[in-house]
């Protein structure tokens, strides 16, 4: 009985631009409540791998390069 | 991260506290303040920082019981009131005396409390007697301070441990706790003398409106696990059928917060923009005419500020947005929703079990003693009734203390190697599997029939399908469900916490064969208040193996409510003017 993914657009988006996790920074993925916050292997940098967000905020407010955002998920907005 | 490493490891400690969120900080504070040698562990399934209801701190008191604007008495008679009389006053009465001391701690701590050009708290009046809501001009540092006195002390602090099952000696008294790293699936056995449970409220337990799993009244990380970690260990529940469900924006799902604009003049309305109930504080009562409002021929129901001066509108503005819940303000952007123009439609939250706001906890006496001995509980999670946050700091604070006297008196009690080895299994098993069913599934599927058959009004044939399609759900949960990394696995276990909570949703909904608490229990085939046969808590434990349910006086008031005053909250309907 195999799994299939079912897509979803995610709250939280990081500017790739801006996230410094390259350089060890994990401020967002320690913070997060939920812990849906990874680093990617690929870019090295943070993103969001499971959509299960309160959208509460710590990520954006404690990020120190502002590149974190937050949008209210879909279904609710 | 999140592979899952077969490892496990064993520590002691004096004092364990369960939950980071409010009371646990508190109380993990206290208790080392109280007894500086003693090894106190804070366990926090997210991180300390920013965790629980609080993570982004709070607009302000809800229940502040300040000399000179409100008295014990007074406060502890008001809570029986909106409780229809089922409160054990004892531990209400203990918090309304204590509570004025831990303001104070907290403004050592840096939190500041609104104060008038007297330099005087600037207390409003919001419930429906007594003046108790006293804002926090900078409620968003409020984790900070207390991360801040944690480290200070020396507390020692596990973020991203889920505790699975406590641990029982054999004479029944607490040992300590099993917990799973959520992010290498790594076990910890925690041998301790006294466990205070600080683990929120079950808020995952209807389904939003929004069928968004994660989009829930309560910070979504609070799944119940409380209640579930004290039920296996045997501790009794008080009134669960006391669910709870709040008003709130719709869609958004966090709180209107009539408590901070009603002070300023904003109020909540019908569609006609006109008042309907006298007192917008949160009861059973009133949230019963907000429903039968919601689905009159005047719903739905809103806040209303569109009457309101801009300047008025712009300070409230600052602080729904800042604090709580900072991404409010979005939410509105998103819809073009302007307070100044335009009313904001609001709607009831999916059902939970929180003494936080209503009655449905773990049963605690006026100590935060469970009826486990051993076990503390504090907080949203604890049946002190309408305790909000300053109820878990000041309730947390008394379990500290009283748990940290009690681990000085006693050795650690013994543990069973085998209960330990048949809880990994227990917990392990889905990660052992190649494939089912994945428990985003399990909880969705739970939470709809929690919404389907157990949400008020209450009719006893549903309640019964619910509990049947519950028990074909644990069925699937125990020898279907898959989880293929860590991070699934503390899916899997909330999910399990969830499913728990459901059950005893139904079985506490069924037991009660009377209406109460306004729409927290409005049993349509029971649909009057009894008081001959149900002014009593009703308790709900296991024993051996099975869930059971009792009656339990309630104790006599210390605080006398006269007669007349017993009704006070059932008249919350606006009544037509002659």
């Amino acid at each position: 009985m195999p799994l299939a993914h079912a897509p979803s657009t995610v709250p939280v988006t990081v500017d790739d631009s801006k996230c410094i996790a390259d350089k060890g920074c994990t401020v967002c993925v320690d913070v997060c409540p939920l812990d849906v916050l990874r680093i990617s292997d690929l870019t090295g940098k943070a993103y969001m791998k499971y959509d299960e967000c309160w959208y509460c905020m710590p990520c954006e407010t404690d990020c120190p390069t502002g590149a974190v955002s937050v949008q209210i998920p879909y279904l609710l907005r | 991260m999140d592979e899952i490493h077969d490892a496990t490891s064993e520590v002691a400690c004096d004092v364990l506290v369960i939950g980071g969120g409010t009371a646990g900080p508190m109380a993990a504070l206290k208790a080392k303040l109280r007894n500086p040698a003693a090894r106190v562990v804070l366990l926090e399934k997210a991180n300390v920082k920013r965790s629980g209801a609080i993570a982004m701190g709070m607009d302000g008191l809800n229940n502040a019981v300040i000399p000179g604007y409100a008295t014990p008495e007074q406060y502890t008679k008001e809570i029986t009131i909106a409780n229809d009389g089922i409160c054990d006053q004892a531990p209400v009465y203990r918090y309304a005396e204590h509570c004025y001391a831990i303001i104070q701690e907290l403004d050592r701590f840096g939190i500041r409390f609104q104060r008038d050009g007297n330099g005087e708290y600037d207390v409003k009046k919001v419930h429906h007697l007594g003046t108790y809501v006293l804002p926090m001009p900078n409620g968003e540092t409020v984790k900070k301070a207390l991360y801040r006195q944690l480290r200070k002390a020396q507390v020692l602090i596990s973020n991203r441990f889920m505790a699975t099952r406590l641990l029982n000696a054999p004479d029944g008294r607490i040992a300590g706790a099993i917990a799973v790293n959520t992010r290498s699936a790594e076990f910890l056995v925690i041998r301790a003398k006294a466990v205070i449970l600080c683990l929120g409220a079950a808020g995952r337990l209807g389904l939003p409106q929004s069928g968004y799993l994660w989009g829930t009244y309560e910070n979504a990380t609070n799944s119940g696990d409380g209640y579930s970690l004290a039920y296996h260990a045997g501790a009794g529940l008080a009134n669960l059928e006391c669910y709870q469900i709040n008003p709130l924006i719709k869609d958004y799902n966090g709180p209107a917060c009539a408590y901070v604009a009603g002070p300023f003049g904003a109020y909540t309305a019908n569609s006609e923009g006109k008042r309907f109930i006298e007192c917008d504080y949160w009861s059973g009562q009133m949230m019963q005419e907000f429903y039968n409002e919601l689905q009159s021929g005047k719903g739905p129901v809103f806040l209303k500020l569109d009457h309101l001066h801009a300047e008025t509108v712009s300070e409230i503005e600052t602080i729904l947005h800042k604090v709580e819940r900072p991404s409010r303000g979005r939410f509105h952007a998103n819809r073009g929703t302007n307070y100044r123009e335009r009313m904001i439609e609001m709607h009831i939250s999916e059902v939970g079990f929180c003494s936080g706001h209503s009655a449905s906890g773990v049963f605690v006496d006026e100590c935060a003693r469970t009826t486990v001995p051993g076990l503390y509980a504090a907080g949203d999670m604890a049946n002190v009734p309408h305790s909000y946050m300053l109820g878990a700091f000041t309730n947390g604070a008394i379990a500290g203390e009283h748990a940290a006297d009690r681990a000085a008196e006693i050795d650690w009690p013994e543990i069973a190697p085998e209960d330990v080895a048949r809880e990994r299994d227990r917990v392990l098993a889905p990660t052992r599997r190649k494939d089912g069913i994945p428990p985003n599934q399990i909880e969705y599927k739970t939470r709809r029939f929690v919404n389907d058959y157990l949400q008020p009004p209450k009719v006893t044939a549903k309640m019964e399908i619910g509990q049947r399609r519950f028990a074909e759900i644990r069925e699937d949960l125990e020898t279907r469900m898959v989880a293929r990394d860590s991070h699934e696995l503390m899916r899997a276990l909330e999910a399990s916490s969830i499913l728990d909570c459901a059950d005893m949703a139904a079985a506490a909904s069924l037991y009660r064969t009377e209406s109460r608490w306004g729409l927290y229990h409005n049993r349509t085939d029971h649909p009057e208040k009894n008081d001959a046969d149900w002014f009593c808590h009703t308790i709900l434990r296991k024993a051996e193996g099975r869930m059971i349910s009792e009656k339990r006086p309630v104790t006599p008031y210390i605080v006398p409510v006269a007669e007349d005053e017993r009704g006070a909250y059932d008249r919350q309907r606006v009544r037509k003017q002659a």
